[in-house]
C-alpha cells in the first residue's frame, strides 16, 4: 500500500486540483502505486458523517500521513475541515496561494465584507426583498484567512495556480524522505527579458496596450515589461511560474501580478512594490488602484477594510 | 420524528454542496434539498479594480473553467470601454475558449462521472473513482490521461497558463499566433478529433446502451432550456450569439445577452448560498414543484444542444441528428446531459481545427486601441455549465462601479434539486437505503457537471 494522502478544498475555485492532474502521465504512476487516497472530495466518494449520511453531527476525516488542504477559511465549515485535516494528518501542506496567503478571494478584506456579501443578494437580476441565505449555511468568518493563520502548517507551495513539476517535486520529495527542491528567489529572477536599465520611465502606465515585442523572436529578446513602462510585479513576487525558461504571463507577452504572493511567506507585495517603483524614480502615484497589488496576498492582515467604511454616506 | 441524511460533501463534482434527504417516520422521502455551501464575493470585490485587469480576476471563480470566465470578462470590459477587437483578437479569444472545452469534457466525462458507469453505481465507494478506473480499464485510462494532457499543453503553450488565464485582454489577444505554432496545434487537434469520435462511440457503447433504462428513470423532470445559438441560422454557439431560452414545449424566444435582465431572475432560498436563476419573462413566478415547476429552465450541454437548430460542423451534426432521432426535441432525460456533452466534444474539436485553418488567424493586428472611461458592457459565453453573463458598469477612471453576475453552474441549482428529489423519492422507500441507493441520488447532480 501506498502513503496514505487526504485531500482537502476549501475557499478555493479546483484550479489547484487541476494543476494536480495537470501533472500529466506521471501523476497515474503516483497515484496507483505510491499514494493510497484516503479521502479527496474532488475525486472520491468519502463522506463526512458516514457513507449513509446518518452517522453523527460531527464531520469525520481518516487518518493519513500525508495531508494537502488548497482555499483559505473563509467560513465555520471551512474552519472544521481544517482543524480535523491537521488532527488526522501527520504531515499537512498547503498547496496554491489561497492556501498559504489568502489568494484571490481575500480581496474581501479590503472590504466591509458582512456588507458587501449582504449586497450579493440585492443586485438588479435578484428578486426584491432576498436576503442572505442562513439556514444549514456555515456562516462566514469576519474576513479570510491563510491556513497558517489558524493551524500548524509543515509545506507551503504557493501559486495561483501552483506549477504542477513543483507539485510532483514536492510529492516525490515526501516519498524519498527528503527535502524538496523548491525555488526561493523572485519573478524576476527567473525572467530572460533584456534590460537595459532604467531610461526615462518616471510613470507607471496601465496595460490597456500590448507589450512591445517582435512575436518571431523569443521572450528573452523582449525588453523588460518594467522598462517599457507597465506595471509588472516580478520584483516583489515569488519565483515559480515559469515553465518553459519564461515567467507564465511573460511568455503570453503580459505582465506579472503576484499570483505567487510574496518572496517572503507573510510579506507585503504593496510596500515592496511601491518601495521598488519609488527607488528606481517612478511616481508611485500613478498607479491605479494600489490595493490591487495585494490581490493574491490579503490575508494576514495585509488587506484591511477602509478606516471610514463603517461611517460612509447614509 | 423521522431523520435527515446529510451527504456531505457531495463528491466528484467542482464545488461545494450538500445534499439533506428528510425521510419520514415511515422512512420515505418527505423532501430533499441540494445546497451550495460556498460563497466568495466576487461581484463585490471586483468594485474599485481597473475593469481592464478584472478578466485576470475573474477567471478565479473557476479553476476548471476559467477561460470562459476570462472571455466573458473581456467582453464586457470592451463593450464598457466602447472597443471592438480586431477580427484576429476575436478569433483568437473564441479559439482558446473552444480548445478550453475540450479537456473540460474529458475530465468531467472520463474523470469524474465514468467511475459510475465503468465501475457500477453500487460498487464500493472506496474503489468507484477514477483510480478504479485507471486499475479496471488501464487502456481506456491511460488514452484518457493523455489525452486530456495534450488538450491543457496546448493553452499552456500558446497561451502562458491554461489554468487562469491572461492572454485574451481587452481589445484582443496579447499576442498573435506564429505559424509554426498553428500547424503544431492543427496537429494535435486532429489527434484529439480522433479521441473525441472514439470517445462517443465509446460512451455509446458500454454506457448509453448499456445504462438506458437508469437514463429513462434517474432525476428525469421536465423543464425549459437556455443556450447560445447564431444570429443567422440558429446554428450552436459558445463563444458569441443570441440567447434562446427554450420552454418545455419546444416554442422558444430569442434575445440579445445585454437584455437578460428583461427576462432572467434570480430567485433565493434561505438554505444555500446559490441563487437560482429562473425565466422571469415567462410570468409565472418561482416554483420547484416536480409536477407544475414555474420558471425553470435547464442550461449546459443538453439546453445548448436542445436549442440549437443545428451544428455548424459535420461530425457534431451527425451525432445530433442521431441523438435527436433517438431521444427527440427537447430531450429531458437528465442523464443524456452527458451524452450531448460527448457530441459537444466533438464540437470543440472539430471548431478548433476550423478557426485555425482561418487564414486571419496567424495576423499580427490582435489587439484594438483602448480608451479608459465610463461605460457598460455585458459579456455573454456559454462555458461548459451553462449561460454565462458578466456585466459591468465602469466610472470615468475606467474602474468598476458595480458588476451582476450569473454563472453557468448557478442556472441548474434549481434543476438540480427538483432532479435530487425526483431520485430520492423513487429509490428511497421504507426505510430501505445504502450507499449504492444514495450514489445514485448524486448521479442525478453529477450528470449536471456542478
Amino acid at each position: 500500500m501506498g502513503v496514505t494522502t487526504a485531500l482537502e478544498w476549501l475557499s478555493s475555485c479546483s484550479g489547484c486540483e487541476i494543476a494536480i492532474l495537470n501533472i500529466g502521465e506521471d501523476l497515474v504512476e503516483l497515484l496507483t502505486e505510491h499514494l493510497d487516497i484516503v479521502h479527496a472530495p474532488v475525486i472520491m466518494d468519502h463522506k463526512y458523517f458516514g457513507q449513509c449520511g446518518d452517522e453523527g453531527t460531527e464531520l469525520e476525516i481518516p487518518e493519513a500521513a500525508v495531508g494537502i488542504v488548497t482555499g483559505g477559511v473563509s467560513n465555520e465549515e471551512h474552519l472544521e475541515v481544517l482543524e480535523e485535516m491537521r488532527k488526522k494528518c501527520k504531515i499537512l501542506i498547503a498547496l496554491g496561494s489561497c492556501a498559504t496567503q489568502g489568494g484571490i478571494p481575500a480581496l474581501m478584506n479590503g472590504q466591509d465584507s458582512a456588507r458587501s456579501f449582504d449586497e450579493i443578494y440585492q443586485t438588479p437580476s435578484t428578486d426584491e426583498g432576498a436576503t442572505r441565505p442562513d439556514q444549514g449555511v456555515p456562516d462566514l468568518l469576519d474576513r479570510t484567512y491563510a491556513l497558517d493563520e489558524k493551524v500548524k502548517i509543515d509545506l507551503m507551495l504557493p501559486g495561483c495556480p501552483p506549477n504542477p513539476a513543483h507539485i510532483a517535486e514536492l510529492i516525490t520529495a515526501l516519498l524519498e524522505d527528503r527535502e524538496p527542491d523548491l525555488p526561493t528567489k523572485s519573478v524576476c529572477d527567473s525572467c530572460p527579458t533584456r534590460r537595459e536599465g532604467k531610461g526615462s520611465v518616471s510613470t507607471v502606465k496601465r496595460y490597456t496596450e500590448n507589450a512591445e515585442f517582435d512575436p518571431e523572436k523569443p521572450v528573452g529578446e523582449m525588453r523588460c515589461l518594467l522598462e517599457q513602462g507597465f506595471m509588472c510585479m516580478g520584483p516583489v513576487t515569488a519565483a515559480g511560474c515559469a515553465k518553459r525558461g519564461a515567467p507564465s504571463c511573460i511568455e503570453a507577452r503580459v505582465p506579472c501580478r503576484g499570483c505567487f504572493g510574496s518572496v517572503m511567506p507573510k510579506g507585503n507585495q504593496m510596500l515592496d512594490m511601491m518601495n521598488a517603483l519609488a527607488s528606481n524614480g517612478i511616481d508611485f502615484k500613478s498607479v491605479v488602484d494600489r490595493r490591487s497589488m495585494l490581490r493574491f496576498s490579503g490575508a494576514h492582515g495585509n488587506l484591511r477594510p477602509p478606516r471610514k467604511a463603517a461611517v460612509k454616506e447614509e | 420524528m423521522g431523520k435527515v441524511l446529510q451527504i456531505q460533501p457531495v463528491t466528484r463534482i467542482e464545488g461545494h454542496a450538500r445534499i439533506s434527504v428528510h425521510l419520514s417516520d415511515d422512512g420515505n422521502v418527505e423532501d430533499a434539498y441540494m445546497s451550495l455551501m460556498s460563497l466568495r464575493g466576487f461581484e463585490k470585490f471586483i468594485e474599485g479594480r481597473p475593469a481592464e485587469e478584472v478578466p485576470r480576476i475573474v477567471n478565479r471563480i473557476c479553476g476548471i473553467c476559467p477561460w470562459m470566465h476570462h472571455t466573458a470578462s473581456n467582453k464586457a470590459v470592451d463593450g464598457c470601454f466602447g472597443v471592438t477587437p480586431t477580427p484576429t483578437g476575436h478569433k483568437l479569444r473564441e479559439l482558446l475558449q473552444v480548445m478550453a472545452h475540450i479537456n473540460d469534457k474529458i475530465l468531467h466525462f472520463f474523470f469524474l462521472a465514468a467511475p459510475d458507469f465503468v465501475l457500477g453505481p453500487d460498487a464500493d465507494y472506496s474503489v468507484r473513482n477514477v483510480i478504479g478506473v485507471v486499475k479496471a480499464a488501464p487502456e481506456l485510462a491511460s488514452k484518457v490521461v493523455k489525452m486530456r494532457q495534450l488538450g491543457q499543453m496546448m493553452l499552456d503553450r500558446f497561451a502562458g497558463k491554461a489554468i487562469h488565464p491572461i492572454a485574451a485582454v481587452v481589445g484582443g489577444f496579447s499576442k498573435p499566433m506564429l505559424e509554426a505554432e498553428r500547424q503544431e496545434l492543427l496537429n494535435d487537434t486532429r489527434t484529439l478529433l480522433d479521441f473525441s469520435e472514439y470517445a462517443l462511440e465509446f460512451a455509446k457503447e458500454n454506457v448509453f446502451s448499456k445504462y438506458m433504462d437508469v437514463i429513462g428513470e434517474l432525476g428525469v423532470i421536465t423543464t425549459g432550456f437556455l443556450g447560445t445559438v447564431d444570429r443567422a441560422d440558429g446554428s450552436f454557439r459558445i463563444y458569441d450569439g443570441t440567447q434562446r431560452l427554450m420552454k418545455a414545449d419546444g416554442s422558444y424566444v430569442d434575445f440579445e445577452g445585454e437584455d437578460y435582465l428583461d427576462f432572467l431572475g434570480e430567485h433565493v432560498e434561505p438554505w444555500g448560498y446559490g441563487k437560482m436563476p429562473y425565466a422571469k419573462s415567462w410570468d409565472e413566478g418561482f416554483s420547484l414543484d416536480l409536477d407544475e415547476p414555474k420558471g425553470i429552465y435547464r442550461a449546459n450541454t443538453l439546453a445548448r444542444l436542445n436549442v440549437c437548430e443545428q451544428m455548424s460542423t459535420p461530425k457534431a451534426q451527425a451525432a445530433l441528428e442521431e441523438f435527436r432521432q433517438a431521444f427527440g426535441r427537447p430531450a429531458q432525460a437528465t442523464l443524456l446531459y452527458h451524452y450531448a456533452r460527448l457530441i459537444e466534444l466533438v464540437y470543440a474539436c472539430e471548431r478548433t481545427i476550423e478557426l485555425l485553418e482561418w487564414d486571419g488567424i496567424t495576423d499580427t493586428d490582435v489587439r484594438a486601441k483602448v480608451n479608459p472611461g465610463a461605460g457598460r458592457g455585458v459579456g455573454v459565453v456559454e462555458a461548459p455549465r451553462g449561460t454565462l453573463i458578466h456585466d459591468y458598469t465602469t466610472d470615468a477612471n475606467g474602474c468598476i462601479e458595480s458588476a451582476n453576475l450569473i454563472v453557468g453552474t448557478t442556472h441548474n441549482i434549481g434543476p438540480m434539486n427538483m432532479s435530487v428529489k425526483q431520485a430520492a423519492t423513487s429509490l428511497i422507500k421504507d426505510g430501505v437505503y445504502d450507499q449504492g441507493i444514495l450514489n445514485k441520488v448524486e448521479m442525478a447532480v453529477r450528470a449536471y457537471d456542478p
